[in-house]
């Protein structure tokens, strides 16, 4: 068979040439494609007017590059679709740029098509010109210059057959002017057989057997969970219900995996790591058998490397053979993916002995349920009616109000504390409801995420829990939502600092605040009324669940200006350089030991 | 936890002859912080299509290993083999070395470049230019040799290689 490629050239079921920009519209809609976020300029105008003369996509108009990114993010994440940008040469490829690290890191699977100058005129620094493909290489998990007519076809077919296999990620394409304007024969996705790595193949099940040996031999064993999970598909959700069912084990995840378990299980001990709870981080350091699925083992959950979870036997699962022994050296790794294998597990587990050690289970839940009984979410709001909100208290009542509302219910955050009380306090029961920025950590990505997942579930609830400084990020996308009258609920926990970085300062750099202070804020009630939306605000603990509810309820955009106590600190923390037994934990709990070593310092 | 000790490998890859692949190598190096001693590619099919890359890098084994699973993720990259891991290879590499000067040492280079079946490619009554091929300690003692003869400078190709017996990098 005569391979054809984005690179090389194609041997039949060539039909009839067309514009490329058509050509491109034909292979988008054979892709399945139905929404493109983007933002016209020069190089991309001839897809522009084939966009127009189409009826198959939609197309979304953001307000800058990057938010169309994180849009098709937030598309991607909750529908398990490929997200899909369009974005013009120069400085529109350019603004994309930290949104295609944002999917690399987060495995989001995603394309962007970007505009090049024509090839003849690529090196001459014409007008906005850049090297696409060579800035975007290290952010992209593939990119394509298309050079030829005859490569175009092919490069749309492949580039969404790499973006979603294996670990999904960004592909880009670079589209020169001359190659979407002239002629280009199409080929349909049949005839195209993509390079796709050897990622995906068929799971070793003696290492299936061999992990399961190792999980009947626990008597402190311990779920660790990962994104890896919500990407597999909401079967590997399912299967792991079952697999934590049949095992009674309890189980932990990672910010990226919330939601593959349901958080109100109570098998389910919350999120590990930095601000994981104390159980979690407690089991983690304790147990004697730990299964890794579809988790990376990011510096965030390990805290000190050479104390992590010092005393287990771990399993590894993970489709990408690059993230086995990465950081931490594993007992079992297991390559494939990851809803595959533990189906996998199911079986081994019913066929193999009974599990031996009921008793010795039973008295590491009796260890688990004395940490959890610690409480370490706990904090003390001053119940006057004039009282001023704790940020906790704020998030609290919205996942609480949200919850009561009954509806389908998708949350976006910026980065910061406000993400890590949102990750402590929701508790999801469905996977791909929420969509936060993890790996890289990307301040501005929860207004345009909003936008994403507003779009592909009209009807559903979508909250933006918002910090004041990392919604100004990419506020101008309330022009977004005002455009496509999107309902968002935009939550705006404002403390007046960037909290997370105040928190650092206090703990780490003798309380001085330098350059955190959010000064000069708008009147965000002003600033959302100007974009045509609600706003509203509350200062007064009295108000708080009357202003939430007033959100929920409202049939179009809202904003609140949730005006919240400066000076709280996220809790528990495990500060940088430290172990997972040495948290720092709340005012509320017990102080506990841990200090910040110079060499924790030196971490971020 | 166990010390590993820092060695070197050789990494050999089939890669799609295409734009930018040379290139999501070496970034991959330099953006992971691996190292590349040498590195060579050239075109190896009958169409011009593949290429075959040859890299010579240190460090421990569990981040030769990371090398090798990070370079198998890259789209163009079609087979890895860490030949230093897999069984005898051969590695050889070609120098090409200019000496100048006269007298006793010019003789003096002359032998020993004749000892170690170096050919003098270019002669001047003032220089030579000398062809050398063999592993790279061949290579690195026939320079030190020449280092104190009129070594004027040295132009290295760096190292291909192939593994031992019938086996290819296709069937590893």
């Amino acid at each position: 068979m005569t391979r054809t490629t984005g690179s090389t050239t194609l041997d039949a079921q060539t039909t009839a040439t067309l514009p490329g920009a058509e050509v491109l519209m034909r292979a988008l809609v054979e892709q399945g494609v139905e929404v493109i976020f983007g933002y016209p300029g020069g190089a991309v105008l001839p897809i522009y007017d084939a966009l127009f003369k189409q009826t198959h996509i939609r197309h979304v108009l953001v307000r800058h590059e990057q938010a169309a990114v994180h849009a098709a993010e937030a598309y991607a994440r909750s529908t398990g679709k490929v997200g899909v940008v369009l974005v013009t040469s120069g400085p529109g490829a350019t603004n994309a740029v930290t949104g295609l690290l944002d999917a690399m890191m987060d495995s989001i699977p995603l394309v962007c098509l970007s505009g090049q100058v024509p090839t003849p005129l690529i090196g001459n620094d014409a007008f906005q010109e850049a090297d696409t493909t060579g800035i975007t290489r290290p952010v992209t998990k593939y990119n394509y210059l298309v050079r030829k007519p005859e490569d175009l076809a092919p490069a749309v077919h492949e580039a969404f057959a790499i973006a979603r296999s294996g670990r999904p990620g960004p592909v880009l394409i670079d589209l020169p002017k001359n190659i979407t304007v002239g002629d280009a024969p199409y080929t349909d996705a049949q005839s195209v057989t993509p390079r796709t790595t050897r990622m995906g193949a068929t799971p070793d099940r003696a290492a299936v057997a061999r992990a399961v040996a190792a999980m009947k031999a626990g008597k402190r064993p311990l779920f660790y969970t990962g994104g890896g999970v919500i990407n597999s598909g909401p079967q590997a959700s399912e299967n792991l219900r079952k697999l934590v069912e049949l095992t009674g084990f309890p189980i932990t995840s990672t910010l990226m995996g919330l939601g593959a378990f349901p958080g109100t299980d109570s098998r389910f001990l919350g999120m590990l790591g930095m601000h994981g709870t104390y159980e979690a981080n407690l089991a983690t350091h304790d147990c004697d058998v730990l299964i890794a699925l579809g988790s990376r083992f990011d510096d965030r959950v390990t805290g000190r490397l050479d104390a992590f979870s010092p005393n287990s036997f771990k399993i590894h699962v993970d489709i990408d053979p690059s993230q086995i022994n990465k950081i931490v050296h594993v007992n079992e790794g297991i390559v494939g993916d990851v809803g595959q294998i533990i189906a996998m597990m199911i079986e081994e587990w019913e066929k193999q002995p009974a599990y031996a050690h009921k008793a010795d289970l039973e008295a590491w839940w009796a260890q688990i349920e004395a940490w959890r009984a610690l409480d370490c979410l706990r904090f003390t709001q001053d119940n006057a009616a004039d009282a001023v909100i704790k940020p906790q208290q704020a998030i609290q009542r919205i996942y609480e109000l949200a919850r009561q509302t009954g509806r389908d219910t998708y949350v976006s955050t910026e980065v910061g504390q406000h993400q890590m009380w949102a990750a402590q306090f929701f508790r999801f029961d469905q996977p791909n409801r929420w969509l936060t920025s993890g790996g890289l950590g990307t301040m501005g990505y929860g207004l345009p995420a909003a936008v994403g997942a507003q779009i592909a579930h009209p009807d559903a609830l979508v909250l933006d829990v918002a910090g004041e400084a990392s919604t100004l990020m990419n506020i101008q996308e309330l022009g977004t939502i005002a455009q496509y009258r999107l309902p968002v609920k935009i939550f705006i926990i404002n403390n007046h600092y960037m909290g997370m970085v105040r928190q650092w300062q206090e703990l780490l750099h003798g309380s001085r605040y330098s350059e955190s202070y959010s000064d000069a804020l708008p009147d965000f009630v002003k600033l959302a009324e100007s974009f045509h939306a609600t706003g509203l605000r509350v200062t007064r603990l009295d108000q708080l669940d009357a202003t939430i509810r007033q959100a929920l309820e409202h049939d179009g955009p809202v904003v609140v200006d949730i005006c919240v106590a400066e000076g709280e600190n996220c809790f528990p923390m495990i500060p940088s350089g430290a172990a997972h037994n040495q948290m720092i934990l709340g005012p509320e709990q017990e102080e506990s030991g841990a200090t910040i070593s110079k060499e924790g310092q030196m971490l971020v | 936890m166990q010390v590993e000790v820092s060695g070197s490998a050789v990494i050999s890859l089939l890669v799609d002859n295409e734009s930018g692949a040379l290139a999501r190598i070496v970034e991959l190096f330099s953006g992971r912080g691996y190292n590349i001693q040498s590195l060579t590619v050239a075109p190896v099919d009958e169409h011009g299509q593949t290429s075959r890359v040859n890299i010579v890098t240190t460090g421990t084994q569990s981040s030769i290993r990371q090398v090798k699973t990070q370079l198998e993720r890259l789209v163009p990259v079609s087979r890895v083999v860490n030949l230093t891991a897999e069984g005898p290879y051969v590695a050889r590499e070609m120098a090409l070395v200019k000496v100048v000067s006269s007298g006793e040492p010019r003789t003096e280079a002359l032998r020993i470049a004749q000892a170690f079946r170096a050919r003098a490619v270019d002669t001047t009554a003032s220089s030579f230019v000398f062809e050398l091929t063999g592993s790279t300690d061949k290579l690195d003692s026939f320079i030190e040799l020449m280092r104190p003869l009129g070594l004027v400078e040295v132009s290295r190709t760096g190292v291909a290689s192939i593994c031992r017996g019938p086996q290819t990098i296709q069937n590893f």
